[in-house]
């Protein structure tokens, strides 16, 4: 595996495995009463946060808690950033206080991978969403949540995705969420399906290992599990749809599209949901969503994801159960 | 007045010759020249061209004299080959008035290391609002001829075909920044296969072609001569090809970056590679070699724009856009245009300095290597191939794309009205 986590693309099938199993024992550990393991004591990891996500935010905060780091939160309001400190001295302020590792969240696309990549820190770094490029701990966390529910929680162990059929539906153009999630599908063997309409897929899609439709009634009888992205309101004045209600009749998830899914299908959001928009209410509450599972698959995703960057390749349950002793 | 004899040069890549300058003009071509007491430059072989002629520089002065001024900009260009840059409008406050156009030119005459053909802006403020005085820049001082908005585009259509009649009276031509607004908002890079991977906003090809296929059409309608700032596309190329045949009088630049890099680049999120118009595909790339040698495309031009290192030692968006080039532009087209055999080096000097002269009417410049022409010379080093220091620039700003990158063909000598400018690639 790579020394920081930037996009979903440069994991590897083995690497994608390894963590997805890792994050099960990790998700063990949230089954017992003391939920946390000494892991990470003594290291430092900063949420570098320069665009607001309480959510993601919050969830590398109780993984990183969960394995005993020292967690430093730095969001880029009432910050040295709104008094014009570029990311290079934001970041090397951050190293000169003796940061392990960072998890940053950005607007900018590749904001991460210029931290990784330019010298300016020795730090692991974590892309925790950057613009509108990777957010590839949101992808873990997604296959980790097909894998559990289409294979199994032991079954699926060592498993990857094969053969298994994705739709993902929304405002791909926008969204990070989806780059990445094709990426770590394909790689993990599973057949994506991109729907959206034609304003809201990127020029130059036909190059991505995925295929594109704009017919979501006709993607829904095949797929083992339908994605709906979020779609913002304030597209629509830019021209990329007409109106929200035409938006959400062409492309929306309601009770009577979900009943075209097959019975074992799943309905996932990735969060934050507009009900009503591209999700109705019913469906957003119906046992075949799993949007709430998936935060709670959040933490297991990011304990492991920093577990096996930052603590090297012990084992990480075992080992921690002789020190709890 | 001093002499000085150039022995065994290859004129314009040619047989070689002697070449005797004195005072400001070349007094003798041939061979077995000798001279009294003249200053002998032994050229060995090395290829001699007449003085490079930039249509599209940013000297930055005045206004953002922390990424260049007139004398580092011309310190550069004549590094490069250069004995005339022209001088971009977007300065603070932007060249579009009398006043401005004439402080840029006394400042490359005082300075003396190239000649400095002030740009002037079509519009007020480079606001697509309202022409400039384009009349009184031009009866000035400056003689200003070419005009242009770059960096941005006169969008408004009236604007540009008003632009376009108005300066018919005095021989002027407007120099298109050909990008839609509405199209490019919030452009980062080419769009296609690589943006939609990165997740950078895409500034499409469309957006140059549909503003170039506009302003064509205009010219052609009032019969004016239009010139087309860096062409970036395949398609552009298409465009002014099919102009060229209609005999609308069109010219075209291509920047040396255009010629050699491509989006893929981008990949590194560096943004060395920022530029606009954005670095395009190896399809576009070949496409604009193939129309530099055929003439589609008339010239090549630097758009050096330098930048302080903290608008590009950061992330992506945040990024100014533009690379320095002076320097580097003359290694480049012999990389990518004669060691390819696209071209010789007389369509270097026709690309470089002949044609450049001609469409900004720069006298004296741009003129054949003969007896009686102005001084205005180049000697490259062309069996030279290296890695791009950086660090060795005259120019203030290090922006360049092509930091480490082995590149052929060094200048050692300019000669600007007879006056070396670089001796033995060093200063004077």
């Amino acid at each position: 595996m790579q020394r920081h986590l930037i996009s979903a693309a440069d994991l590897t099938r083995d690497d994608a495995v390894l963590i997805l199993d890792t994050a099960e024992e990790m998700a063990r550990v949230a089954d017992r009463p003391i939920k946390k393991l000494p892991t990470l004591r003594g290291r430092t990891v900063v949420n570098l946060f320069f665009e607001d996500s309480t959510r993601t935010r919050i969830s590398f905060e109780a993984a990183e808690k969960r394995l005993s780091a020292d967690v430093i939160n730095f969001s880029a309001k009432g910050s040295s950033v709104s008094k014009g400190e570029s990311l290079k001295d934001t970041a090397q302020t951050l190293e000169a206080m003796g940061v392990d590792a960072v998890v940053i969240r950005h607007s900018a696309s590749g904001a991460p991978y210029r931290l990784a990549t330019s010298g300016w820190i020795d730090a692991v770094v974590i892309n925790a969403g950057d613009g509108t490029h990777q957010h590839p701990t949101q992808a873990l966390l997604d296959a980790f949540t097909l894998r559990r529910r289409l294979i199994g929680r032991d079954a699926g162990l060592g498993q990857d995705l094969s053969g298994k059929r994705v739709t993902i539906v929304g405002d791909v153009l926008h969204s990070r969420v989806a780059r990445s999630n094709v990426d770590l599908l394909h790689t993990l063997g599973a057949e994506v399906t991109l729907v959206a309409p034609p304003t809201l897929l990127p020029v130059g899609v036909e190059s991505w290992p995925c295929e594109v439709s704009y017919d979501l009634d006709a993607a829904l009888p095949k797929c083992d599990a339908v994605m709906m992205l979020r779609v913002q309101r304030e597209r629509m004045n830019a021209a990329f749809f007409p109106t929200e209600r035409e938006y959400s009749r062409r492309y929306g998830l309601d009770a009577d599209r979900m009943a075209r899914l097959p019975e074992h299908a799943l309905v996932m959001h990735p969060g934050p949901m507009v009900r009503g928009m591209e999700i109705t209410a019913e469906v957003a509450d119906s046992g075949r969503c799993t949007a709430v599972e998936q935060v709670a698959n959040g933490v297991s995703i990011r304990m492991a994801v920093l577990y096996l960057l930052l603590g090297g390749m012990e084992p990480a349950v075992t080992h921690s159960r002789s020190e709890e002793k | 007045m001093s002499t000085t004899l150039i022995r065994g040069a290859k004129v314009l890549g040619g047989e070689p010759q002697d070449v005797l300058i004195d005072g400001e003009t070349i007094a003798e071509v041939g061979c077995g020249l000798s001279a009294e007491g003249a200053e002998v430059v032994e050229a060995g072989g090395k290829v001699l061209l007449p003085g490079l002629v930039d249509l599209h520089t940013h000297l930055r002065e005045p206004g953002r004299e922390d990424s260049e001024t007139v004398l580092t900009g011309t310190r550069a260009a004549a590094a490069g080959g250069y004995t005339a840059v022209f001088a971009m409008a977007n300065t603070f406050p932007v060249a579009d008035t009398a006043g401005v156009v004439e402080q840029v030119w006394r400042l490359g005459r005082e300075h003396g290391y190239c000649d400095v053909r002030p740009v002037g802006a079509v519009t007020v403020g480079l606001e697509g609002k309202q022409l400039a005085e384009l009349g009184a820049m031009h009866d000035s001082a400056a003689g200003v001829t070419v005009f242009s908005d770059d960096g941005t585009c006169v969008h408004d259509a009236v604007i540009m075909r008003r632009a376009l009649e108005y300066v018919k009276a005095f021989d002027g031509v407007v120099a298109q920044h050909a990008q839609e607004p509405r199209l490019t908002e919030g452009a980062q890079m080419n769009e296609g296969a690589v943006s939609a991977e990165l997740g950078l906003g895409g500034w499409p090809a469309v957006a140059e072609e549909a503003i170039i296929a506009r302003d064509v059409l205009l010219a052609g309608h009032v019969g004016s001569r239009v010139h087309i700032c860096h062409l970036s596309t395949a398609g552009s190329v298409e465009i002014v090809r099919w102009a060229k045949s209609r005999g609308i009088q069109v010219t075209a630049e291509v920047t040396p970056h255009h010629l050699l890099l491509t989006d893929e680049l981008v990949r590194t999120y560096n943004p060395v590679y920022k530029v606009n118009p954005p670095l395009r595909t190896e399809r576009d790339v070949h496409a604009l070699r193939e129309a530099l040698a055929d003439g589609t495309i008339d010239i090549v031009a630097t758009d050096h724009a330098p930048h302080p290192q903290e608008d590009k030692d950061c992330e992506w968006p945040a990024a100014a856009m533009g690379m320095v080039g002076l320097e580097t532009a003359l290694s480049v087209v012999q990389e990518t245009m004669v060691d390819t055999g696209l071209l010789d080096w007389a369509g270097v000097a026709d690309r470089m300095s002949f044609a450049p002269a001609r469409i900004g009417r720069a006298t004296g410049h741009g003129r054949p290597v003969s007896a009686g022409e102005p001084a205005n010379l180049t000697l490259v080093d062309t069996s030279y191939r290296g890695p791009v220091d950086p660090a060795r620039f005259a120019s203030r700003s290090r922006n360049t794309p092509y930091e480490g990158r082995e590149l052929p063909g060094r200048v050692t000598h300019t000669w600007l009205r007879g006056k070396a400018t670089l001796v033995d690639g060093k200063l004077t």
